[in-house]
């Protein structure tokens, strides 16, 4: 399982990037994408939307199901990833770089774990 | 506590990704992923183990008037060799499940019925026997191999002489020798591909499972999942008991016509269905115009009007299309006809297509 030292990370699975202007790119994990299965489709949020952190943001769907994306923050969708709609197997090929959506104006964000405790989580998941 | 089959521990070897399924702990897919599989199937070969099934044999001077009682489809002109698909059906035309029958014998015939029905239907079955009629449930004494694809004929005849391997569909060779494994072969399947299926005692089943994956790997063989298993069902528009079908649907709705032998002087279920006449609803393909993945029990618009539900939904991976069957107001089936779905609470446009959505070549 690929967990990047420089990206936070939720308890739902999403990765989160502060970028240097203070807005914040978000995406799935690996260890989500693996436990999806081949993603087919992804139905992104407008730009402009509201995004409320721990709220779903998106959804993907895999061959057999459908999963929501939650937001890590609370802001306003600033760019969406629209490759991902004619490429949605972006996110198995490379979750780190299928970024989903960018959010600026953050005022909150969901509890977020470092890469370590990330991945303690994803094992303890396991079983 | 689910069961296992006797290939669980070939299952865990192969990475299959273990889930519940019809009272089984069964692989949804294996590393490669439920896209990959499934275009195996369709270009190359797969293999699933679908020991899951139930098998239930009749025997006696009464087996083929029981069958012709309980079951939906004529018996009476088959051959020994023959495979026949049925629905069995309750007095009041509701589906009780969905099986076919393999004659062995002028008295001996195998019923492959639903793991999940299994236990239903030899309460059925056993509640309905006429005179001089045995049956058996011998499922766990059976593995089943499902081997579907255009090269499942060359991966087999690295074991076997193909000469000895059933020629035509719908027919089954009843003892034939795999390398040494005793086995009943059919060249049967629920992919809408070429291929067979292969019987043996549950003990051989892991040893055949290896075998044809060794002569299968230069033909392109992969292991295979219920989730591959599952889109090409649907592709194939074939119908999957407690979607398509189930005890409120008769099986003259779910537009299974040609297993239905209304002509036939007595069944379970003639009179009623010979009594509703003409079904009201009736079962379509729908295929995704506007973006979305359709998927079961989701409503179906014509306008405002609601018009029917979806039974089985899905991404297909080889015609890539959201796809999905639907049973839908008997007055609205026209292909063509412009519909919407709702998705989640998101209306999503849609056509009625024919069935079925892919046919081999």
């Amino acid at each position: 399982m690929n967990v990047p030292e420089t990206l936070k990370y939720t308890k739902s699975h999403e990765w989160l990037k502060e970028e240097a202007d203070g807005s914040y790119t978000m995406g799935l994990t690996d260890y989500a994408q693996k436990q999806l299965g081949d993603i087919v489709f992804v139905n992104l949020p407008m730009e402009g939307d509201p995004a409320t952190a721990g709220e779903a943001l998106a959804d993907v769907e895999s061959v057999k199901a459908v999963a929501d994306v939650f937001s890590p923050v609370t802001g306003t969708v600033a760019a969406v990833n629209e490759d991902l709609m004619d490429e949605p197997q972006q996110i198995n090929q490379a979750p780190y770089e299928a970024w989903i959506a960018k959010i600026s104006d953050v005022t909150d964000t969901e509890e977020l774990l470092t890469a370590a405790e990330y991945a303690d989580f994803c094992e303890k998941a396991k079983g | 506590m689910e069961k296992k089959t006797p290939l669980y521990q070939t299952h865990l070897d192969e990475g299959g990704k273990m889930v519940p399924f019809a009272g089984y702990l069964l692989p949804v897919q294996y590393p490669t992923g439920v896209i990959a599989e499934h275009m195996a199937v369709r270009t190359a070969c797969g293999l699933f183990d679908v020991s899951h099934m139930g098998e239930i044999v009749f025997r006696g001077e009464g087996a083929l008037a029981t069958l012709n009682h309980l079951l939906t489809n004529d018996f009476t002109n088959m051959t020994i060799g023959r495979v026949r698909y049925s629905v069995m059906c309750l007095p009041d035309g509701g589906t009780v499940d969905d099986l076919v029958v393999c004659k062995f014998g002028e008295d001996c015939y195998l019923v492959v019925v639903n793991a999940a029905n299994r236990e239903k239907d030899y309460a059925h079955m056993a509640a309905n026997l006429l005179p001089d009629t045995e049956i058996e449930d011998i499922s766990d004494q059976v593995a089943q191999l499902a081997l579907q694809g255009p090269n499942a004929k060359e991966i087999l005849a690295h074991l076997i002489d193909p000469e000895l391997l059933p020629q035509k569909y719908y027919t089954a060779v009843r003892e034939v020798i795999v390398a040494g494994i005793p086995c009943m072969i059919s060249r049967t399947g629920y992919t809408g591909e070429f291929g067979y299926e292969l019987y043996t005692a549950a003990d051989d089943g892991p040893k055949l499972w290896k075998l044809l994956r060794q002569v299968g790997a230069e033909h392109g063989l992969i292991p295979c999942g219920l989730g591959a298993r599952d889109t090409l069902r649907l592709e194939a528009a074939m119908p999957l008991y407690g979607h398509e079908m189930n005890e409120t649907v008769t099986p003259l709705e779910a537009g299974l016509n040609f297993a239905v032998k209304l002509q036939k002087p007595e069944f379970i279920g003639r009179d009623a269905l010979l009594a509703a006449g003409e079904p009201k609803r009736v079962r379509v393909g729908l295929k995704a115009t506007g973006r979305g993945i359709l998927r079961e029990e989701q409503t179906v618009y014509l306008g405002d009007t609601v018009i029917g539900t979806t039974t089985s939904g899905t991404f297909a991976p080889y015609l890539k299309q959201a796809i999905a069957m639907a049973l839908v107001d008997a007055d609205h089936t026209a292909p063509g006809t412009a519909v919407e779905v709702d998705v989640r609470g998101r209306r999503v446009p849609a056509e009625i297509v024919p069935l079925p959505f892919y046919k081999r070549g």
